[in-house]
């Protein structure tokens, strides 16, 4: 392990952790501007051109307010809830590839900071520990509104795990490895998974929607019954880091569906091009499918009302979940009879 | 050399966590910790290059049943009134109980207590290796206990269905 190495992992590391913090702070300003929008009012005009330092101004707002704990709450993990929420949205990027190798200062530097030979199982592994920032949040907070929004939320994103995991096994079928480069191997130029598994897309985007708690699924934080959820007691930045995260979430979540249906940094016609150009061409696309679905997360948002709980339970385990088991088998019976095992 | 160093040290996190378990006098801490102690054993499986192995027992354990557990606990929202008041003898039996467990493991385990270098050369943990080794070695076990699940899954249904609720 030379000095190079470490020193490009590294750059690497923040660079991805930056660029998810950006984007995460203009998807806030962009999601108001798009309310706005459809809403037909004008949206945030007043801090610089067009409103563009609003994120900055909402930012230091968040630090300048009162940092409150509870009285009666328990106080660590008061402070540990919103820092776990951060923690497991940002950290699904480790294994996102986000472009083909670049050549900078005479090395092959690979776009992705780590290539597991498990890479879907660790996103399912990180979404799975997303429960706890919210429970433990909701729980410390010593109050019946938040208790009922964690509540709320670990049994949404319970229900929405199994589907989303039975979905993606057709994945892993057609593709034969579950690291995120094997999957994107099998998509080149425009062979991309969406045209042979387009319900498999629909509940994978549907359990996504839940998992990061985006309406039409943001019962967790219900404002006309439960106030403001799990994060009624949470001020300040606290409260700011759980906002926050839902929009890193949801920009890591559009990623994964453009890597895993749409052929991440694949795009047709890329054998034309070669070396630096390719790659920086590959980055932009992939950047620009991954802003397209997170078009569509506010689009759904500001177009569809909330679900009853009930509605809610009864769409993850009686719809999505056989929907899901059925298109598995239909699949694998399909890749059984093409490979010629009957 | 320092591969010993990240297991040793690996090993004391888990047993001080384990132990917080059963120490710490609030039941949700109490789960908290267990699942910082599932966090532990999964590292124990990456240093023996066991990546599925971890990546299971995170998803499976510290995911899925300790929220389950939080779950419970949350809802009965038990507090220091109560408490059963643990009598003495119960106590001292407990720890009679424990030590001999203790001893018998030692016993037993003896001989694989030494720790071996080249356990990282060691692939049985990863998808593949394991897959052919389920479905080909273990195939008549696996299944069987894939029914055993199914069977276990279809009981929990019918005792939550057992009585015919009309919900529109």
């Amino acid at each position: 392990m030379d000095l190079a190495f470490i020193i490009e992992k590294f750059s690497l590391v923040l660079l991805v952790f930056l660029i998810s913090l950006g984007v995460a702070a203009y998807s806030t300003f962009f999601e108001r501007k798009l309310a706005g929008w459809i809403q037909d009012r004008i949206g945030p005009n007043r801090a610089g051109p067009f409103g563009l330092l609003q994120p900055i101004a909402d930012g230091v707002k968040m630090f300048l307010k009162e940092d409150f704990i509870p009285k009666n709450s328990d106080k660590w993990l008061f402070i540990i809830g919103p820092g776990i929420s951060m923690f497991t949205a940002l950290i699904t990027s480790t294994i996102i590839p986000w472009g083909p190798p670049v050549e900078v200062f005479g090395r092959q530097v690979t776009l992705q900071i780590a290539d597991f030979n498990i890479g879907i199982l660790f996103i399912f592994g990180v979404v799975s520990m997303g429960v706890y920032g919210i429970m433990i949040g909701g729980w410390s907070s010593n109050n019946k509104y938040s208790l009922f929004g964690a509540i709320r939320a670990s049994s949404q994103m319970i229900s929405y795990e199994l589907a989303m995991g039975i979905s993606l096994i057709t994945i892993i079928l057609m593709s034969g490895g579950l690291s995120l480069n094997d999957i994107l191997d099998h998509q080149k130029g425009i062979n991309w998974n969406i045209f042979y598994q387009p319900l498999c897309f629909l509940i994978f985007f549907i359990c996504s929607l839940a998992e990061t708690n985006r309406a039409p699924f943001d019962l967790p934080e219900c404002e006309s019954e439960l106030i403001g959820g799990y994060h009624t007691e949470y001020t300040s930045m606290k409260l700011g880091l759980f906002l926050f995260s839902e929009y890193v979430a949801m920009f890591i979540s559009s990623a994964i569906i453009s890597i895993l249906f749409f052929g991440g940094y694949h795009f047709p016609g890329e054998t034309y091009f070669v070396g630096n150009t390719l790659a920086i061409i590959s980055i932009l696309v992939f950047f620009a499918k991954t802003f397209f679905f997170v078009f569509i997360f506010m689009w759904i948002r500001w177009t569809i009302p909330r679900f009853r709980f009930d509605q809610l339970m009864h769409l993850g385990w009686k719809t999505l979940i056989p929907l899901a088991i059925i298109n598995m088998m239909i699949t694998g019976i399909i890749i059984a009879i093409y490979e010629g095992w009957f | 050399m320092t591969l010993e160093l990240i297991a040793y040290i690996l090993g004391g996190l888990t047993i001080g966590s384990a132990l917080m378990v059963v120490l710490s006098n609030h039941p949700i801490r109490s789960v908290l910790y267990l699942v910082i102690t599932f966090f532990f054993i999964s590292g124990h499986f990456l240093l023996m290059n066991a990546q599925f192995l971890a990546i299971v027992n995170i998803i499976v354990y510290a995911g899925a049943i300790m929220v389950l557990f939080l779950f419970t606990l949350m809802l009965l929202n038990l507090n220091q009134s109560d408490e059963p008041n643990s009598k003495n003898y119960l106590s001292l039996s407990a720890i009679i109980g424990g030590g001999s467990l203790l001893l018998i493991l030692i016993a037993a385990l003896r001989d694989e207590f030494t720790f071996n270098e080249a356990i990282h050369e060691n692939y049985s943990g990863l998808v593949e290796n394991l897959g052919n080794t389920l479905f080909t070695k273990y195939l008549v076990p696996f299944e069987i206990s894939s029914i055993l699940f199914i069977s276990a899954m279809v009981g929990a249904v019918l005792l939550a269905k057992r009585e015919n609720q009309q919900i529109d």
